[in-house]
């Protein structure tokens, strides 16, 4: 008996010899394909306990993350939004192919909490108001740049980001590139495509290829004549001093 | 009057016959022990998932019904196979079941792929069950936010909606992942088989049979941290490569938790990873043979 399980040790040893190679060729293709791209440290251990890291261990972190994204829910009727942060950190880091988790902790940083540290009534200096607030906005697009670089292959990052750049940073240059970067998915709604010319039209030096871009769009015929860039294209025809002439878009005359 | 000559049946060496009957019967034993009774939880489990997510986006509540229905068929399938497998020779061999059927003449290797091929039905079973239990909630709540946002979104977004509420609750790639659930689970029940064969006690067993499954989830982590590591001793690197190579990777295995958010599973991808599941299966059950072939009884 003894000599059988000898046996079946260097048995089980020479099929791990042999499968080896084949396993590390399947891993490879499994992170080419996105998957097991959950990053389960020690920091992680701190954040979610014990019990947590070796369910994650186990193969059950999505099911933690999902208790912890309840968690997070509840922390936000509660508006407590450092201890969010550290649920949606522990989140992202156990479910990174979630795009659902990423956009909504950065929703969350970016335009719920940055509006709670401006109002915050027991700070009375605005500067210092005005510093967190930019800070949570930081840490929104420090969620979706992240969150891109997990999910590359996901339009709606992108647009969350560019977004956050076009509303809070007011940063119009880079929310046009975010923008582009949206529009250039197949599956991404077709508005972003319009979106980055209406960006780029306000980010200095750019404004004569937007107008290109948007002049474009308008001989593409009416259904690219939306109100927006109608009124993009009468606003840049001006900036530029485009000849009365060469106007292809004349405003309607404002109202007295 | 002469006697009629008994009629000589030539014994086969393999029977199908005779594994079919092993198995069957290995699964009637053991749906005798109510172990379906898991499925009522499994229900109020998905079920109650429900109230924890009522005010949450349907997209957030779909997310939570699938990671908590396939976490759950993760872990019951997995108790079951180890459960079921490590008490199949023990309680044979208590119930002196296993003398009377090796006295006929039915080999070792009949009636050990019978037992391992009744646990493998009853988790087939129990998969199946709790899919059509988490498919058939997923459909209803599905028709619930479909028939909301009818109500509920104006005429001009509600096509987009409604393609949104269908990318949100099912998607094709559910299935493989259900079925890579599935083997993983039939791998567990192999290893603990073969555990058993040489283990005292179904307790021994059991436990030697979860610190496996611990161990095999996390050693790809460790592996790779540890060998990156500069300050790795020879002697570290050695026993990294012994835990590498006599248990199984079973992270390679565990692809449904990003399948649930979307991850794409590219039918070769599918095939290559259920060939590995496959084949440890098939080593693990003939090493767990060979040595119960020798098993003194």
């Amino acid at each position: 008996m003894t000599r059988r399980m000898v046996i079946a040790i260097l048995v089980l040893l020479v099929f791990g010899v042999v499968r080896m190679p084949f396993e590390a060729e399947l891993e490879k293709e499994h992170k080419a394909a996105y998957f097991h791209g959950a990053k389960l440290d020690l920091s992680l251990r701190e954040k979610i306990g014990q019990m947590g890291f070796l369910a994650a261990l186990s193969g059950f972190r999505a099911f933690v993350a999902d208790v912890l994204w309840i968690h997070a829910h509840v922390l936000w009727e509660r508006t407590e939004w450092g201890a969010m942060k550290v649920d949606f950190d522990a989140v992202t880091s156990l479910q990174p192919r979630c795009v659902l988790f990423w956009s909504q902790a950065a929703w969350h940083m970016g335009f719920n909490a940055s509006v709670a540290a401006f109002e915050d009534p027991k700070q009375p200096r605005e500067a210092l108001r005005l510093k967190a607030q930019h800070e949570y906005f930081k840490l929104a697009e420090d969620y979706l740049l992240h969150g891109i670089e997990n999910n590359p292959d996901v339009y709606n990052l992108y647009a969350d980001l560019a977004l956050l750049y076009e509303m809070k940073l007011k940063d119009h240059c880079k929310a046009a590139e975010y923008y582009a970067k949206t529009a250039a998915f197949k599956n991404a709604p077709v508005f972003y495509h319009r979106f980055q010319y209406y960006e780029l039209a306000q980010c200095p030096g750019h404004e004569r290829e937007a107008y290109e871009a948007l002049l474009k769009l308008y001989k593409e015929g009416e259904n690219e004549r939306l109100p927006t860039l109608l009124k993009w294209l009468g606003i840049l025809q001006e900036k530029l001093n485009v000849p009365a002439d060469q106007k292809i878009y004349i405003p309607p005359a404002s109202n007295p | 009057m002469t006697a009629a000559a008994p009629i000589a049946t030539k014994h086969k060496i393999f029977s199908p016959a005779r594994v079919t009957a092993i198995a069957s019967n290995t699964l009637l034993e053991l749906v005798r022990l109510k172990v379906f009774y898991f499925l009522l939880l499994f229900a109020l489990l998905i079920i109650g998932s429900s109230f924890f997510t009522s005010k949450f986006t349907f997209q957030e509540q779909f997310q939570v019904l699938k990671d908590v229905s396939l976490g759950a068929m993760s872990i019951f399938t997995w108790l079951l196979g180890v459960l079921a497998t490590a008490m199949l020779l023990p309680k044979d061999i208590e119930d002196r079941t296993l003398y009377t059927i090796l006295a006929k003449p039915v080999p070792r290797f009949e009636y050990l792929l019978g037992k391992f091929l009744g646990v493998l039905l009853l988790l087939f079973v129990a998969i199946s069950l709790m899919a059509g239990v988490f498919l058939v909630i997923l459909y209803a709540r599905q028709q619930d936010a479909l028939a909301n946002a009818a109500r509920l979104v104006p005429a001009n977004a509600l096509q987009e909606q409604l393609a949104d509420i269908r990318a949100a609750t099912f998607n094709k790639n559910l299935l493989p992942g259900i079925v890579i659930i599935y083997l993983k689970s039939a791998l567990c029940a192999a290893l603990t088989l073969l555990l058993s064969t040489f283990a005292s006690s179904s307790i021994f067993t059991i436990i030697m049979s979860v610190i496996v499954y611990l161990i095999g989830h996390i050693q790809a982590i460790a592996r790779d941290a540890y060998l990156a590591s500069q300050t790795t001793t020879a002697l570290t690197k050695a026993f990294l490569a012994i835990v590498a190579l006599l248990i199984p990777d079973l992270n390679s295995l565990t692809l449904v938790d990003d399948i649930v958010v979307g991850n794409a599973i590219s039918m070769v991808l599918f095939v290559k990873t259920a060939s590995l599941g496959l084949t440890y299966i098939g080593i693990y059950f003939l090493v767990g043979y060979f040595v119960f072939s020798a098993k003194e009884l």
